[in-house]
């Protein structure tokens, strides 16, 4: 008798927490949000908009062209590096591989690194980067394009990007990654730096995939 | 007697040779100590917080035959940075290593603490050898 009560009290201790993990596991969204009012079946319904990821184009390491429409349906990571960064970008990559690893099988997850020195990081360049970390396949994107463009888009991304002959490579860059949501909303924002960060990307790269239909159609 | 006196040299002597040992073991920890937070400032962000590297792109510091083979190169490796391409583990790296802008003492210091961890073990690594080394730099 005793024994039943004390397992019952476990198992009630124990889903009660496991409720509280799935009311914790909706991401938050970030960027800058607007009330539309629309009115329809004849009724006024107030709709949030939320900030977006613009059209962009670029080119990945293979010379295909890669734009918004190529993410449709994808979550994705961004962040903005250079093959010849001595700074951060060795640790950034070593963390992002493991974000690589996890999810290279993984069809509705891609990484997209932009090189914020098109000048020197060409397609070969990035090709031969990207052989060298071991990256195969179309999970992780390492692009370029015109700089105007990649250091607009990274404002986007709520990332600062610019050159500066001063810092060590001539560019400053911070060492984020971005979380996107196949709605090209941002989700979350991770220290490229730090291994347990990487950690937490991937779990709540995970919640996202998790993330039911109803909340996804926006 | 004659035994007394010779129990006594015999500690003395025993003693002398363990200050000396001591001794070089404080120089050492200092070197390894001061090297290690260089390491983490310089070094680590590239090669990792384990010597591991990165992937094909920067060679592993844990290939103790590399690094016994090299040994005196490594310093000059360390104060202008690496072009050439090198064979670390069996695996080609051609990559650019940029130059540390460490002082002698302090690539020393360095050196100490990378010959000296992740499964190397190559002891001491003072500044006059360092000076030593560089001045054979091309």
């Amino acid at each position: 008798m005793k024994f039943t009560l004390l397992s019952a009290c476990a198992l009630l201790l124990w889903s009660s927490c496991s409720f509280n993990d799935k009311i914790n596991a909706v991401l938050p969204i970030y960027g800058s949000r607007e009330p539309v009012t629309k009115t329809v079946n004849g009724k006024q319904v107030t709709d949030t908009v939320y900030q977006t990821i613009p059209d962009f184009e670029f080119v990945n390491q293979y010379g295909k062209t890669i734009n918004r429409k190529s993410l449709d349906g994808s979550i994705y990571v961004a962040d903005f590096f250079f093959t010849s960064c001595p700074s951060i970008c060795p640790i950034m990559h070593r963390n992002m591989l493991k974000v690589y690893e996890t999810f290279k099988n993984a069809a509705n997850v891609k990484i997209l690194s932009h090189s914020i020195d098109p000048n020197h990081d060409s397609v070969p360049v990035l090709k031969n980067y990207a052989d060298k970390l071991g990256v195969t396949g179309d999970t992780w994107w390492f692009l370029q394009g015109k700089k105007e463009s990649t250091y607009k888009l990274a404002e986007s991304y709520l990332v600062a990007v610019q050159e500066d002959s001063k810092a060590a490579g001539g560019f400053v860059h911070s060492g984020y990654f971005i979380l996107i949501d196949k709605q090209k909303r941002i989700r979350g924002t991770y220290d490229g730096t730090k291994p347990e960060d990487a950690d937490k990307l991937i779990a709540d790269i995970k919640t996202l995939q998790n993330e039911p239909q109803s909340m996804i159609a926006q | 007697m004659k035994a007394t006196i010779i129990t006594m040299l015999l500690t003395a002597i025993i003693c002398m040779v363990y200050s000396c040992q001591s001794e070089d073991q404080i120089e050492y920890m200092r070197y390894y100590t001061a090297g290690q937070d260089l390491y983490k400032t310089k070094c680590q962000n590239c090669h990792g917080a384990q010597g591991e590297g990165l992937a094909a792109l920067i060679p592993p510091l844990t290939d103790s035959i590399y690094l016994k083979a090299n040994s005196n190169k490594l310093a000059c490796y360390v104060q202008n940075g690496l072009q050439l391409p090198i064979l670390v583990k069996g695996k080609a790296f051609n990559g650019q290593m940029p130059p540390a802008g460490l002082s002698p003492i302090e690539i020393a210091q360095v050196l100490t603490y990378v010959k000296n961890s992740f499964g190397n073990n190559m002891g001491l690594y003072n500044v006059e050898k360092a000076n030593q080394d560089l001045i054979n730099c091309n």
